[in-house]
């Protein structure tokens, strides 16, 4: 394997290594090497919590399963579009799980944005990647650190069924850090893109 | 230059997949031509990340529970092949003014547009979303003005080409108009370059004069 994401891949090789980026390491090797042991890694992770947005969303246990199994072979047939310059695995998975929740409940069809000109770069910048990465790990942090009622309100959002002028109040809220953490993400991204 | 762009509720509900379709098209479209939206929406997204990562700290039964043989159906679905997976659609492609979303929609460039006249020259052609709410392409010859109107929802404005001004302000190429119902405006086409508009309106529009009043129900808007 390539040696040009030693950062993300150095330390002790735990996944949970905080340095280099959550799961950015697994979902290389799964994209260049087809390399099974890390996507059972990935799949330890994020199917529970995949299965667990989509029961939230109103999805019974036994759909939700299938549905799951679906994402996580899109993370795997997909795993080469991945670009941690870009986002966390988090938010790429999400992003895989929304799509499929859109499908199975038929919720209002959502035509995506072009591309960008350029697509993920063989060997991503690792000075972004790590400050992409970073920058999640603190947004992450800043939503838990909200009030009770106030994280309820996003998770409502994005997890349950809100009409635009619902989220229009949730958004008009002063969310303090979050709202300054999505503003610091949103530079990094703007420098990545550019 | 694009002064005027989609708000943090639009950015929300376009990442959470909560929009109406009319609305997921006009936010599709403008991200197409607008680098600092996209980036907005790239973090919207990275808050869903967030709260899908700590989807299970408040859960405590075990129905999200993956089974053991889970993986195993997993990879059998990998090794299968693309059959029960989704097929992957390319991005879609900008056609001529048109961005590649709405492009997908019309089926084709401005050429495949099938416009029908609805008084002073404006002409309009509704696109085919669901009903939760509407979208159509404006066409408004330099210098016309669109009838008065009100709004009982939010209506979305994106411009694809040329200008129009309304009591508000000036909208050019990329620029978003998001107009509540507050507002009531008459939007006049710049002169020179014949203004073409992409609209979505979650509720009927409402004439402020007879005539157009009576159209409404004919003309679907």
């Amino acid at each position: 394997m390539a040696g040009g994401m030693t950062i993300l891949t150095g330390g002790t090789g735990n996944a949970e290594n905080v340095e280099t980026g959550e799961w950015v390491a697994e979902m290389l090797r799964v994209a260049r090497d087809s390399d099974e042991e890390a996507f059972a890694k990935l799949f330890g992770h994020f199917a529970p919590r995949v299965k667990a947005f989509l029961i939230k969303s109103g999805t019974d246990g036994a759909l939700a399963e299938e549905c799951m199994q679906d994402v996580m072979a899109t993370v795997w047939q997909k795993a080469h579009l991945f670009d941690p310059a870009r986002a966390s695995v988090a938010t790429w998975v999400f992003t895989i799980a929304r799509n499929r929740r859109i499908d199975i409940l038929r919720r209002a069809r959502r035509p995506e944005p072009e591309d960008l000109p350029w697509g993920p770069e063989p060997e991503p910048d690792q000075a972004d990647a790590l400050a992409l990465q970073q920058e999640s790990k603190k947004l992450g942090q800043a939503l838990k650190d909200l009030p009770d009622n106030q994280r309820e309100l996003i998770e409502q959002a994005y997890f349950g069924d809100m009409s635009h002028g619902e989220i229009a109040k949730v958004t008009g809220l002063p969310l303090g850090t979050i709202k300054s953490r999505i503003r610091l993400a949103l530079e990094k991204l703007r420098q990545s893109m550019t | 230059m694009i002064r005027h762009h989609l708000s943090d509720a639009l950015l929300m509900g376009y990442s959470a997949g909560q929009l109406p379709e009319a609305f997921n098209l006009v936010v599709a479209s403008h991200i197409s031509m607008c680098d600092e939206c996209r980036a907005r929406l790239e973090s919207f997204d990275a808050v869903g990340g967030a709260l899908l990562e700590s989807s299970l700290d408040d859960v405590v039964e075990t129905e999200q529970a993956v089974g053991g043989d889970s993986l195993a159906a997993t990879m059998a679905r990998i090794r299968a092949g693309g059959d029960q997976l989704r097929k992957a659609q390319p991005a879609p492609r900008r056609q001529g003014i048109l961005p590649g979303p709405l492009a997908r929609y019309v089926g084709g460039d401005l050429d495949a547009v099938r416009w029908r006249p609805v008084g002073g020259g404006v002409r309009q052609a509704i696109l085919p979303t669901d009903r939760s709410a509407s979208a159509r392409l404006l066409y408004i010859p330099a210098g016309a003005g669109v009838p008065d109107h009100g709004h009982q929802g939010t209506e979305l404005t994106l411009v694809l080409q040329g200008a129009f001004s309304d009591s508000t302000d000036r909208f050019g190429p990329g620029d978003i108009e998001i107009a509540t119902e507050v507002d009531e405006h008459s939007p006049v086409a710049e002169a020179g370059v014949d203004c073409i508009c992409l609209a979505a309106t979650d509720a009927p529009l409402r004439f402020n004069t007879l005539l157009p009043r009576m159209l409404q129900p004919l003309l679907r808007i």
